[in-house]
């Protein structure tokens, strides 16, 4: 493994503390306000009409019932709507989005759930009501309804971040024990508590809007080239969000409607998507169907490696789920092939979700090492210490950090995989066979550019302002630690702003990436802040006039000379008469000497009960190594809320459309099937804790994402553990796993 | 949600007036159905009742020995009963088995026997579906038909399973059901109460245009008998039986006396299982006994796309839950 011995930067306790999130009472007691809870003067809601249909195009849409229905302000529809533009969609522009075309573009329909209509009026419910009577004819064509009817149709087209090197195939034919498999994966959908809302108004020609969005800077960006003005003139409000999972990383079709119709009518307005589009019109992890060729030497040594995937997306635009991203350096392999393609369906487009790619590809390649590793009569864990990377052999460059060993010894250790028998469904409990199963787990480090900006204010208190976003995830709060660490103010004499576009540039909260790009950023602004104070206390009338600025120390939210005395940032303030001491900063995005990635390893025990074919996972064990962690607090939320998920995924969640017109038949909460707290195994989370310092200065590598990778593929090779099924298709329903199911009625 | 009047009655008679029998009116007791489905605009009620004050919430014993239930008696309080934890503990346990806390203690007893089906074609207001619009066919057949469509009782019309699982402890209880409307009140069979969908589907029930239901009166309890119910799916809370089994048996010893069987999440209605008890009476508990006796509860099953696996999954329903009883 690497060979990193961080220098240990300077941080005090408050750095890796779990001091609880400085945004939870106003959490609790109702004070945060999301999109939907925008009450401004005159506001007026809308309603989305929605395509009933999958493929096709609208024949015929009359208002005029829904026009007389009480409180129908207006009805925006394809021959009614005023003419917008596309976003070029450009990630390094700042400007993407996931789905390019408009709303009400035209007559044709590319999915069911697509808006069709937005009815606007006085209230919510009149809005409803009135939507429900907007006549809609369809000329409805023969929809493709999933990914093998949408490879039958039309084939692939080639995605992205495909690899290769050396000759996969050769070396899988002339090799000594092979494996071919193929892995599915169903569309899922985020579902985050609070769903998509926007409140927008116009002032003269600025857009205000309020949006439950992951990313403030690339929807104002995004709005602005879609309704052509000076991005200025945009400001896109997300202080609180109810989480995203990545739905809310990019502006979808209903912020572009409601902020069309807030001009149009020249009056705030508000809409909430319903749960149903949730599933619709907001994006999805895309289904998968994935080929896995891996060969191993007489030694046991990964000789060939092949991931090829495809994975569905819509007919208005190409989203590729890269499964073979951790593919490509998770394992020390010579002959290695990985390509991604994706075929159309009449989805929505899909979107990031948890982990895109490396979540279902994991799925495909935890399970295939498991495989291989029974075919070669290896224990699995034994396996993978044997065949790790000690270097990213894809980018040819060493890893930052790496402790995927510690990390999968450690969690073994405390799992207590010496004490499982390999023979399938040989440990037992009562009426229980009990499965242990293991997967690696990875995801990529990214420090993306950052503006912030610190204030030292008169009153003692602190400002920190940065456009980037707190989605649950605890942003607010370690902001807060980096700024009291540097300043030695408490925490909670520091306000910390986030969630608006006007603030310096932030990044998006997704991709692991908020923390590593964010602290630095937040860090450099409060150095400025506090060399622009020390210049105040050494000026003319200045508390330290005459004393060097260098010989000023920060101490306890003050500063203090070789002598002791201790002056507080207030009275420096105070005495030059200013009202604050400002920094400002811009970090740059992390350089590439290194390959930046986690790691980690779940170990997964499950019970069977063959009696009644239930399936619960029971225990899982998780090692994570993200780098320093800067609140213990959150980090291990981040990693536990992962694994629950990865047990919905492995278990429960596949979003299901009829075979025969492409419409989804399980979009709501009852039906789409999550955990519940009944279904929580025992979880227990170690936190490696080493500092990556040639990543950022705080040596983190951020921690939203990694938990859910690999958990579902450990989850299955425990089940086949336990059971001797290998589930390749996820999720492991228990029908997977009955013996003596018999035929269905063919209709 | 369309506009609808709206009433409140303080008494049943009340109630039943200001409902008539049009056809149009719906009563609103815990609303866990009716205001769902409303807002889905799949029910379109152009009056509704509200009955919350009629007082039907008083749980009695009877001096037969019966249990007799306010129909608006909400799950919690009839789950938590002392009567029904000690006596009935099937239901107790089917009753906690079901949603959530929170619709619990807004669902009623006499709303849980009106609870509509949860196919998501009936459901979505546009699917072929003949319960929701006679005629247009059904989309399930064909469709996906996983989680809550059921193996037995189903028609060419219609495969839906019933939904509840307080009604699949009353199946197995014995039970009636007491109505009131404008020809005043009788007593249905809870083995009639619900109807198979056969070529009506839309006739999900035994009541007359504006019968309200005011009780239910559990038959006595089997004396000495055991019972417990075992609810099967996905999760482990609020999701609707894959298969579920209610189960009372009276032991001589070894023997099985007497036992009833009743079957969820399988059927188009809460499904007694009389070829199962028959074959179970005076038999020794074993599993294989259970096993060969549950087998005959699926005789007739027909499985559809997705569903097959509930046959054998039914089966293991009643296994288990007899063995446990029985044996454990």
């Amino acid at each position: 493994m690497s060979d990193d011995k961080p220098t240990a930067p300077h941080f005090g306790a408050i750095i890796g503390a779990g001091v609880p999130r400085i945004d939870g009472p106003d959490k609790l007691s109702g004070r945060a306000h999301y999109a939907a809870d925008q009450q401004p003067a005159d506001l007026v809601y809308g309603y989305g009409v929605f395509s009933t249909i999958a493929s096709g195009k609208v024949s015929q849409l009359s208002v005029a019932r829904a026009r007389q229905m009480p409180g129908v302000i207006e009805i925006f529809h394809h021959g009614h709507f005023p003419k917008l533009y596309r976003s070029p969609s450009s990630f390094a522009q700042g400007n993407k989005v996931e789905e390019t075309r408009l709303p009400f573009e035209d007559e044709r329909i590319y999915y069911a759930g697509q808006f069709v209509a937005l009815v606007v009026a006085d209230t919510f419910e009149n809005a409803r009501a009135a939507a429900r009577e907007v006549e809609v004819s369809y000329a409805e064509d023969h929809a493709l309804a999933n990914l093998d009817q949408g490879v039958a149709a039309h084939g692939t087209r080639a995605g992205r971040g495909d690899h290769s090197r050396g000759d996969a195939a050769a070396a899988f034919d002339s090799a000594a024990q092979r494996i071919d498999v193929t892995y599915r994966t169903p569309v899922e959908t985020h579902n985050p508590m609070e769903m998509h809302a926007s409140t927008a108004w116009w002032e003269r020609d600025h857009l205000t809007i309020f949006d439950a969005s992951q990313g403030v800077v690339m929807a104002r960006n995004a709005l602005s080239k879609i309704f052509a003005i000076p991005p200025e003139r945009v400001t896109v409000h997300a202080p609180y969000i109810g989480s995203g999972f990545g739905s809310k990383l990019w502006t979808w079709p209903h912020a572009v409607a409601t902020a069309a119709a807030a001009r149009e009518l020249g009056r705030p307005v508000q809409l909430v998507v319903p749960r149903a589009q949730m599933f619709t019109t907001t994006g999805h992890r895309p289904e998968t169907r994935q080929r896995l060729r891996l060969a191993t030497d007489g030694n046991g040594k990964l000789v060939s490696l092949r991931h090829e995937s495809i994975n569905t997306t819509s007919f208005t635009d190409q989203y590729v789920e890269t499964c073979g991203s951790v593919t490509k350096s998770l394992y020390s392999c010579p002959h290695l092939t990985v390509s991604h393609a994706t075929t159309q369906v009449n989805r929505g487009t899909p979107t990031s979700m948890r982990a895109p790619g490396a979540a279902p590809g994991l799925f495909a390649l935890e399970s295939a090492v498991d495989e291989m590793a029974v075919a070669v009569g290896a224990d699995p864990l034994a396996f993978r210490l044997d065949n790790y990377a000690e270097r990213d052999e894809s980018l040819d460059l060493a890893f930052s950090s790496n402790h995927i060993v510690e990390a999968t010894q450690r969690a073994a250790e405390r799992f207590g995989w010496d004490e499982r028998s390999a023979e399938i469904g040989s440990m037992r409990q009562g009426r229980e066979i009990v499965g242990y199963g293991m997967a690696a787990c990875n995801w990529e480090a990214l420090k993306r550019p950052c503006d912030a900006r610190v204030s030292l204010r008169a009153d003692g208190t602190a400002l920190a302002s940065c456009a980037t976003q707190d989605i649950g995830t605890g942003t607010y709060t370690i902001v807060a630690q980096a700024v009291s660490d540097l300043t030695g103010l408490p925490l909670e004499r520091i306000t910390v702003e986030l969630g608006d576009s006007s603030y310096p540039d932030g990044p998006v909260s997704g991709g692991s990436w908020a923390t590593a790009t964010t602290l630095p950023a937040i860090a450099k602004a409060a150095r400025v802040a506090l060399d622009e104070m020390k210049r105040y206390a050494t000026g003319t009338n200045g508390a330290f006039a005459g004393v060097a600025s260098d010989e000023l120390e920060v101490a306890e939210g003050g500063l203090r000379n070789a002598d002791g005395k201790q002056v507080s940032f207030a009275d420096i303030l105070g005495a030059a008469r200013y009202g604050s001491a400002d920094g400002e900063a811009h970090t740059e995005g992390a350089d590439a000497q290194y390959s930046y990635r986690s790691f980690g390893a779940h170990f997964v025990e499950v019970r069977w009960d063959p009696g009644i074919s239930h399936l619960r996972v029971a225990r899982v064990v998780s090692a994570i190594d993200v780098g320093r962690v800067i609140n213990e607090t959150t980090a291990r939320n981040q990693v536990e809320g992962a694994i629950v998920m990865g047990v919905g995924m492995g278990l429960f969640e596949a979003t299901e459309y009829d075979a025969r017109n492409g419409r989804p038949v399980n979009n709501d909460y009852a039906e789409y099937v999550v955990p519940v707290h009944a279904d929580q195994p025992e979880v227990d989370v170690i936190l490696l804790d080493y500092p990556d310092t040639r990543f950022n200065e705080y040596g983190a590598r951020g921690i939203g994402e990694i938990g859910i990778t690999g958990l579902a593929a450990a989850v299955a090779n425990a089940v086949y553990h336990a059971t001797g099924k290998r589930i390749r298709e996820l999720p492991i329903t228990l029908d997977k796993l009955m013996d003596d199911v018999p035929e269905a009625r063919t209709a | 949600m369309r506009a609808f009047d709206y009433a409140r009655a303080e008494n049943p008679a009340a109630a039943i007036a200001a409902h008539g029998s049009d056809g149009q009116a719906a009563f609103l007791a815990g609303g866990t159905t009716l205001l769902d489905l409303v807002k889905l605009d799949v029910m379109q009620p152009r009056k509704v009742v509200d009955i919350n004050g009629v007082a039907l919430d008083r749980i009695e014993s009877l001096d037969d020995g019966r249990l007799r239930i306010g129909a608006m008696v909400t799950n919690t309080a009839l789950a938590r009963d002392k009567r029904v934890v000690e006596d009935y503990a099937v239901l107790s346990q089917a009753l906690l088995a079901g949603a959530s806390t929170q619709l619990r203690n807004k669902a009623t007893t006499g709303g849980n026997l009106m609870q509509r089906v949860r196919c998501p074609y009936f459901r979505d207001g546009v699917s072929a579906c003949n319960k929701r619009e006679p005629g247009s066919g059904c989309a399930a057949i064909g469709g996906v038909n996983r989680s809550v469509h059921a193996v037995l009782g189903t028609s060419d019309s219609c495969i839906a399973a019933h939904p509840s699982d307080m009604c699949v402890a009353m199946a197995a209880i014995g039970a009636k059901v007491q109505v009131e409307g404008p020809e005043g009140r009788r007593e249905i069979d809870f083995a009639d109460f619900h109807l198979l969908p056969g070529d009506t589907p839309q006739r999900e029930h035994a009541l007359a245009p504006g019968e309200l239901i005011t009780h239910v009166v559990l038959d006595a309890p089997l004396a000495g008998s055991r019972s417990a119910y075992l609810k099967l799916r996905d999760r482990q809370s609020y999701q609707f039986a894959l298969a579920s089994s209610a189960v009372i048996v009276q032991m001589d010893g070894n023997t099985v006396r007497e036992a009833r069987v009743a079957l969820g999440g399988v059927g188009t209605k809460p499904w007694r299982a009389p070829e199962v008890e028959a074959a179970l009476k005076g038999e020794p508990a074993s599993e294989q006994r259970f096993a060969d006796a549950a087998k005959l509860a699926f005789e007739h099953a027909v499985a559809y796309s997705h569903n097959a696996y509930k046959i054998p999954l039914g089966q293991q329903a009643i296994v288990r839950n007899l063995t446990d009883l029985t044996i454990a």
